[in-house]
C-alpha cells in the first residue's frame, strides 16, 4: 500500500472522504447524452465562486456608510491594486449569474426536468433563484448611486402597499422612514452574510436532491430503468472524468464571454452597470426615469402592467409575486406523459416558445418608460406568462405526443 | 427551438435598442492620445477645478498616468490644495484628492445649487453629452449669469470658458404643430463677441478636455483593454488542451 493509500485509509476512517468523492463524482452516473444545455448548472456554480471571491475582496475596502460608500468603490476603482478588475468581476458576475440561471432554468423547462421524481430539485432550484433576486437586489444599493438608492426606494415601497400592515412594514424593513445610512447598513450585512449563508445551503441542497434522484436528459428518460449486471445504468457515465473534463471545457468557452465583457463593456451599455449610478445617492432628486437592472426588468413590467385598484399598488405586487409563486407548482401542472420536448406535441412545443418570448418581451418593457401602448403590451404579456402555467394541465393533457425510445438517443 | 435559443441569447442585445433623447455630437475620444489628455487636463485644473471637485482622483495618479512630471503638476497644476494644514506658500502633496475649497453652502448661494464632483460624470452623462453641454452656452438676459445652455436648459453654471470660445447668440425657430402649439427650437448661433479662438480651435479644446474626464471616470481604461486581449489570447490557448483532453477521454463513450 502506497503512503497516499494509507493516509486516505486513516482519513476514511475518520471522515467519509473516499466514499464522499465516489457518491458525488467518480460514481455518480450521469447520463451520456447531456447536450449543450447542461453547462449551465456547472456554470452558475462557477459564477457563485466568482462571486464569493470577489465579494470577499470588495468587502475589504468598501466602506457600508451612506456617507462613505460611493467614494469607497470608487477607491476601489483606482487606489486599490486591480480593484477595478476585482469590481468588474463582481458586476459582470451578477448579471452572468442571471444569464447562466435563466438559461438553466429554461433548459429544465424543456426537459422536464421539473417533473416526478425530480419536485423538489425543482423547488430547491426556484428557492435558489429567490435568494438569487433577493441577493442582487440587496446588492444594487451598496454603491450608492441614484440607482442603487431610488431602486431600493421603489422596491422597498412595494412592501407599503400591503394592506393595513404596509406602512409599518416597510419602515421596519429600511430602519428608516427613507432608504438611508440604516438600511445600507443592514443591507451590507444581508449581502455578504446572511443571504450567501442561505444561498450556499440550498445549492447544497440541490445537488444532493440531484444526486439522489440522479440527473434528467435531453430525451427525459430515466437511465436508471436500464442497469447493467453491476447495477450500473446503462447509459450512465461516470461524473468525473466525463463531465469534469467537458466541463472545463464549457468553463474556458464561458470565462471568454465573462472576460470580454469584463475588460472590454462592463458597463454593457447601461445594461450591467448603469450610467446614473455614477452619480452619488441624493434623496432630494429623483431620477428621471428609475429603471431596475435588466434581470429584473420582466418582473418589473408585471408590476406596472396592473392598475392600482381602490387606490393601492397591492395588486399589482401580488401579480409579480405571483410570478414566481405559480413557478413553485409547476411539477403538479403538468400532465403529459413524456417529459422532454423531443417527443411532445406542437401545443406544448408552442406554448414554451411563446412563453420564452413574453418573458424576454417583457424585460425589455420593463427598461422602457409606461406608455399606453407599452403597458397595453405588458399587460398582454403579462397574461401570457400567467397563461403557460395556468393552461398547463390543459394543453398538455390534450397534446400529441411522440414514443419515447428505451435507450437514450445520442 | 433553434429560434428561441438565438432569441434568448440575443435578450442583453434586444434592450440596447432602447434608449434616444436630445441630439449630441460625437466626441470621438481618444485615450491613446496623451497629449490631448494632457491639455484637457490643463484646461480641467484652470477652468473647472476652482467650483468642481474630482474629489476621488488623485494628482499623483494623473501624473502617472498622463506621463507628467509630479513636480511640474505640483508646481503649475495644484491650485487648491487643503488649505487647513498647510503653511502659508507651501505646496500641496501630490497623493492628494483633486478637491476644492468651495463650500457646498456657498455653491448653493452662488449658482443656487451645490456643485457636483466631476470625477465620474463622463460615466453618467456620457461623452458626447459633455462635449455638446460645453459648446452650447448662449446668450440668456433672463438668467442669472447672462448665459442659457441649450444642452441643459437653466444650468446654474455660467459659461466659464467664454474667452476661450467667445460668447455666441441662439437662432431660434418657432413652428406651430397640428394642434396650434408653439415649439421654439435652436437651429444654430450667431458669433456675439469673438473668442480667443476659432469655432474649429474651440471645438478642439473641449475634445482634450473631454478626453480627460473621460480618462479620468476610470483611469483603469488605459490597461484594461489591453489585459483583456491578453486574457482572451491565454484563454484560447488554453481551450486547445481542454478540448483535446475532452475529446481523448470521450473516445470510449458511444
Amino acid at each position: 500500500m502506497s503512503k497516499l493509500q494509507s493516509f486516505m485509509g486513516w482519513v476514511d476512517a475518520r471522515f467519509p472522504a473516499t466514499k464522499m468523492w465516489e457518491e458525488h463524482l467518480s460514481k455518480y452516473y450521469a447520463p451520456k447524452n447531456f447536450n449543450f444545455w447542461y453547462f449551465f448548472g456547472s456554470l452558475a456554480l462557477l459564477v457563485l465562486v466568482i462571486q464569493i471571491v470577489t465579494g470577499i475582496v470588495l468587502t475589504m475596502n468598501y466602506k457600508p456608510d451612506a456617507n462613505l460608500a460611493f467614494a469607497s468603490v470608487e477607491y476601489i476603482m483606482r487606489d486599490v491594486e486591480w480593484g477595478w478588475f476585482i469590481r468588474y468581476m463582481h458586476s459582470t458576475g451578477a448579471s452572468a449569474f442571471f444569464i447562466v440561471v435563466y438559461l438553466h432554468m429554461f433548459r429544465g423547462l424543456m426537459y422536464g426536468s421539473f417533473r416526478n421524481p425530480r419536485e423538489l430539485l425543482w423547488i430547491f432550484g426556484v428557492l435558489i433563484y429567490l435568494a438569487l433576486m433577493a441577493e442582487a437586489f440587496m446588492g444594487y444599493l451598496l454603491p450608492w448611486g441614484q440607482m442603487s438608492y431610488w431602486g431600493a426606494q421603489v422596491i422597498v415601497n412595494l412592501f407599503a402597499a400591503v394592506p393595513f400592515v404596509g406602512e409599518e412594514l416597510s419602515i421596519w424593513i429600511r430602519g428608516d422612514f427613507v432608504i438611508s445610512d440604516a438600511t445600507l447598513n443592514r443591507f451590507f450585512a444581508f449581502h455578504v452574510i446572511a443571504l450567501p449563508l442561505v444561498l450556499i445551503a440550498l445549492v447544497v441542497a440541490h445537488i444532493i436532491a440531484l444526486h439522489e434522484v440522479g440527473s434528467n436528459n435531453p430525451d427525459g428518460i430515466e437511465i436508471k430503468k436500464n442497469k447493467d449486471e453491476n447495477g450500473i445504468p446503462k447509459d450512465g457515465i461516470p461524473f468525473h472524468p466525463y463531465y469534469s473534463v467537458k466541463d472545463i471545457v464549457g468553463v474556458i468557452v464561458f470565462l471568454m464571454f465573462f472576460f470580454a465583457v469584463v475588460f472590454f463593456a462592463p458597463e454593457m451599455g447601461g445594461y450591467f452597470i448603469e450610467g446614473p449610478n455614477f452619480e452619488p445617492a441624493d434623496p432630494l432628486k429623483t431620477p428621471e426615469h428609475i429603471a431596475p437592472v435588466w434581470y429584473f426588468t420582466p418582473f418589473y413590467a408585471m408590476l406596472r402592467a396592473v392598475p392600482p385598484m381602490f387606490g393601492s399598488q397591492f395588486p399589482g405586487v401580488v401579480v409579480m409575486g405571483g410570478a414566481i409563486v405559480v413557478m413553485f407548482f409547476l411539477p403538479w401542472l403538468d400532465r403529459s406523459p413524456v417529459k422532454s420536448v423531443r417527443y411532445r406535441g406542437p401545443l406544448f412545443k408552442a406554448a414554451l416558445a411563446i412563453f420564452a418570448v413574453s418573458f424576454i418581451i417583457l424585460g425589455y418593457l420593463g427598461v422602457q418608460p409606461a406608455t399606453p401602448v407599452l403597458t397595453l403590451m405588458a399587460q398582454i404579456f403579462t397574461t401570457i406568462y400567467f397563461l403557460f402555467f395556468f393552461l398547463m394541465p390543459w394543453y398538455t393533457k390534450i397534446d400529441s405526443t411522440k414514443p419515447v425510445p428505451e435507450r437514450v438517443t445520442s | 427551438m433553434k429560434k428561441i435559443i438565438v432569441t434568448l441569447l440575443m435578450m442583453p442585445l434586444v434592450a440596447f435598442a432602447a434608449g434616444g433623447g436630445v441630439h449630441l455630437d460625437k466626441a470621438d475620444v481618444d485615450l491613446d492620445n496623451k497629449e490631448s489628455m494632457q491639455r484637457g487636463a490643463k484646461l480641467f485644473v484652470n477652468y473647472c477645478l476652482s467650483c468642481h471637485s474630482a474629489s476621488y482622483m488623485r494628482y499623483n495618479r494623473m501624473a502617472e498616468d498622463l506621463g507628467l512630471d509630479e513636480k511640474q503638476v505640483q508646481q503649475n497644476m495644484m491650485f487648491v490644495a487643503d488649505f487647513s494644514k498647510l503653511e502659508a506658500g507651501e505646496p500641496g502633496k501630490v497623493g492628494n484628492l483633486m478637491k476644492v475649497a468651495l463650500r457646498t453652502a456657498d455653491a448653493k448661494q452662488m449658482f443656487g445649487t451645490k456643485v457636483p464632483d466631476l470625477t465620474v460624470v463622463s460615466r453618467s452623462r456620457g461623452a458626447d453629452w459633455l462635449y455638446t453641454y460645453l459648446r452650447t452656452f448662449y446668450i440668456d438676459e433672463s438668467r442669472p449669469f447672462g448665459m442659457n445652455n441649450a444642452t441643459f436648459k437653466d444650468v446654474g453654471m455660467p459659461h466659464v470658458m467664454w474667452e476661450l470660445e467667445g460668447l455666441k447668440k441662439a437662432v431660434k425657430e418657432t413652428t406651430k404643430d397640428a394642434d396650434g402649439n408653439e415649439h421654439t427650437v435652436i437651429t444654430g448661433y450667431e458669433s456675439v463677441v469673438p473668442g480667443k479662438m476659432s469655432a474649429a480651435e474651440y471645438d478642439d479644446a473641449v475634445r482634450d478636455l473631454v478626453n480627460f474626464m473621460v480618462y479620468m471616470g476610470e483611469p483603469a481604461q488605459l490597461v484594461r483593454y489591453k489585459w483583456g486581449v491578453i486574457v482572451l489570447i491565454f484563454l484560447l490557448i488554453l481551450f486547445v488542451p481542454a478540448y483535446a483532453l475532452k475529446k481523448e477521454y470521450w473516445k470510449d463513450v458511444h
